[in-house]
């Protein structure tokens, strides 16, 4: 019988393990190798083997931390990775929160109707911000009228920081909803009235009670954000002006214009490696904060 | 307590304007009768019109629909497996393939393919980008059929080993029918999200080939016209026809907080 199940085991996880080892893990190594080679003369690598000598070195990686602006232009990327998810969180937060406090046959249809623009096409939701923002659009112009009336001169829109910042915005939201009202949902609504009944006001509740409660969640739709907001770049290439270049546009660089593959590698290594941390830390600082209330517990125990 | 709830309706309703209005937008701006998406002029039919008459449009959908065919069976077969595996044989090994490229950035899967596919003198085109969906679908497939299994009654399929099953007729006629809901809307799912990928698609087509949302991609890039807003209601509506039909198989579909 173990046998028989051995055999069931690899006949039904093989196939998967072996199409993702081809097609995900074997390309993922062939990216951390040619992070360690030369550039060829005409993109793509240098030979590997070449004069007796073997093609690997650190350049590209002493490259990546001794040029400056690599490093500004990452930094900037964390910056509007951060900026976004609180952005979404307070946006997520009252919808979550809502969601989470109505009669349950509503809750699915409302949850759906925070999900469905999410399965709409992710170019579709940048291009429609290029309607919105447009110089010649009722929003634009409006701003600008704004603008004259207390003498200052017109801002473009579209093609700038702002237009970056509010489709990252957008287009991440869901993500942190889901997190948010899967956490929100589960709380106990005796203790909101257990505070009421001992005089704290809805402030109180909501920063000593529902807050506190909530931060698993917080920290889960956070890297949810945070990670796929790091590695953008069709967004800035397509509303952003020219400083609003992010790491995803200078790996997309690196690969298809310049094609300096090694120097696109680290850059691809640097924003995994950091994707990586994010999502390590939200897990960690997430289980300490499980583990401390049951932990005194215990303790009292 | 009512007027909190007020508060709490007015900005729930502002997150709700701020997640449809542009949709909105885009999709009446299709109908009117202006090459600027800038103020509405009158009704018309005419971008549709254009959009049918478009070849390389109609090509490039053609491109599309093939793909995502191609992508969504293979990716629900080797779906279905990772996720039966996962629930009764977990691995370490499987989950980190099954769910690592849907946790990372899309881009860096687009790059680590583009290079294999270059360093092995694989022509890029349609096969390399079929091959490409397949692997970001199977993660997707494998949860939606994983969290069907969990909510079944694993009885049923030791019921029919005792009776004398061999191991592929207990799946083929015990487990196979019950966890079919999932099955059916891990397929949906992943043919959605073949025929919408852009990121993945862009670094593995190469330079002759077109898809949907790479046709669009270079619209928007070049000029913008509201024959832009005819497609992208279009695919709009196909998505959302795929996804309800899905949600309608599978109820528990809206529920597992992973698919977003």
């Amino acid at each position: 019988m173990p046998r028989a199940r051995r055999l069931g085991r690899w006949l039904v996880s093989g196939p998967p393990i072996l199409y993702l080892t081809i097609f995900f893990a074997i390309p993922s190594l062939i990216m951390v190798l040619a992070s360690f080679r030369t550039p060829g003369e005409f993109g793509g690598l240098a030979p590997l083997y070449e004069e007796g000598k073997l093609d690997l070195n650190l350049e590209s990686y002493a490259r990546f931390f001794s040029e400056t602006v690599y490093a500004q232009i990452f930094l900037k990327s964390v910056v509007y990775a951060l900026l976004t998810t609180f952005f979404c969180l307070a946006l997520a937060y009252p919808l979550a929160a809502l969601i989470a406090r109505t009669p349950k046959r509503y809750r699915d249809l409302l949850l759906l109707a925070v999900i469905l623009p999410f399965w709409s096409n992710f170019l579709i939701r940048i291009y429609a911000w290029m309607i919105i923002l447009g110089p010649n659009a009722a929003l634009a112009r409006t701003v600008n009228a704004v603008l004259a009336w207390f003498g200052h001169g017109p801002v473009p829109l579209l093609f700038s920081s702002f237009a970056v910042l509010v489709c990252l915005v957008y287009v991440h939201l869901p993500f942190m909803v889901l997190p948010l009202y899967a956490n929100l949902e589960k709380h106990d609504p005796t203790l909101l009235e257990a505070a009421r009944d001992l005089g704290a006001s809805s402030w109180q509740r909501f920063w000593r009670i529902t807050w506190p409660l909530s931060l698993p969640g917080v920290y889960a739709g956070g890297a949810l954000v945070f990670i796929p907001a790091l590695g953008i770049f069709a967004i800035p290439d397509i509303l952003g002006g020219p400083d609003d270049s992010l790491i995803g546009n200078v790996i997309k660089q690196q690969f298809l214009e310049t094609r300096d593959w090694p120097f696109g590698s680290v850059l691809s290594i640097v924003l995994t490696v950091a994707a990586l941390a994010i999502a390590g830390l939200a897990a960690w600082v997430a289980r300490r904060n499980l583990a401390t209330p049951s932990s005194r517990e215990e303790a009292r125990a | 307590m009512p007027k909190r709830r007020f508060g709490l309706w007015l900005a729930a309703g502002a997150g709700y304007a701020f997640l449809y209005l542009p949709l909105v937008i885009v999709i009446a701006y299709s109908f009117n009768d202006s090459r600027l998406n800038a103020e509405w002029v009158g009704f018309t039919l005419s971008w549709y019109r254009t959009l049918f008459a478009d070849e390389g449009m109609i090509v490039a959908a053609g491109n599309s629909l093939a793909i995502a065919a191609v992508a969504s069976l293979v990716s629900t077969v080797l779906g279905t497996a990772a996720g039966v595996a996962m629930h009764r044989y977990p691995s370490r090994l499987l989950s980190f393939l099954v769910l690592a490229p849907i946790a990372i950035p899309e881009i860096l899967m687009g790059v680590s393919l583009l290079i294999f596919f270059v360093l092995l003198n694989f022509t890029l085109g349609l096969v390399s980008v079929a091959l490409a969906h397949i692997a970001f679908c199977i993660g997707f497939v494998a949860i939606v059929v994983r969290a069907r299994l969990a909510g079944m009654d694993e009885s049923l399929t030791e019921a029919a080993r005792d009776c004398g099953a061999t191991p592929w007729n207990a799946f083929r006629y015990v487990t196979l029918p019950l966890i079919m809901p999932g099955v059916v809307a891990g397929a949906l799912m992943a043919f959605t999200l073949s025929i919408d990928d852009f990121v993945i698609t862009f670094f593995t087509a190469g330079a002759g080939t077109v898809t949907l949302p790479l046709q669009i991609y270079s619209m928007i890039k070049i000029a913008v016209t509201p024959e832009v807003n005819a497609v992208s209601s279009l695919l709009m509506l196909l998505t959302l026809a795929l996804i309800i039909i899905a949600s309608k198989v599978s109820p528990s579909l809206l529920r597992s907080e992973e698919l977003a």
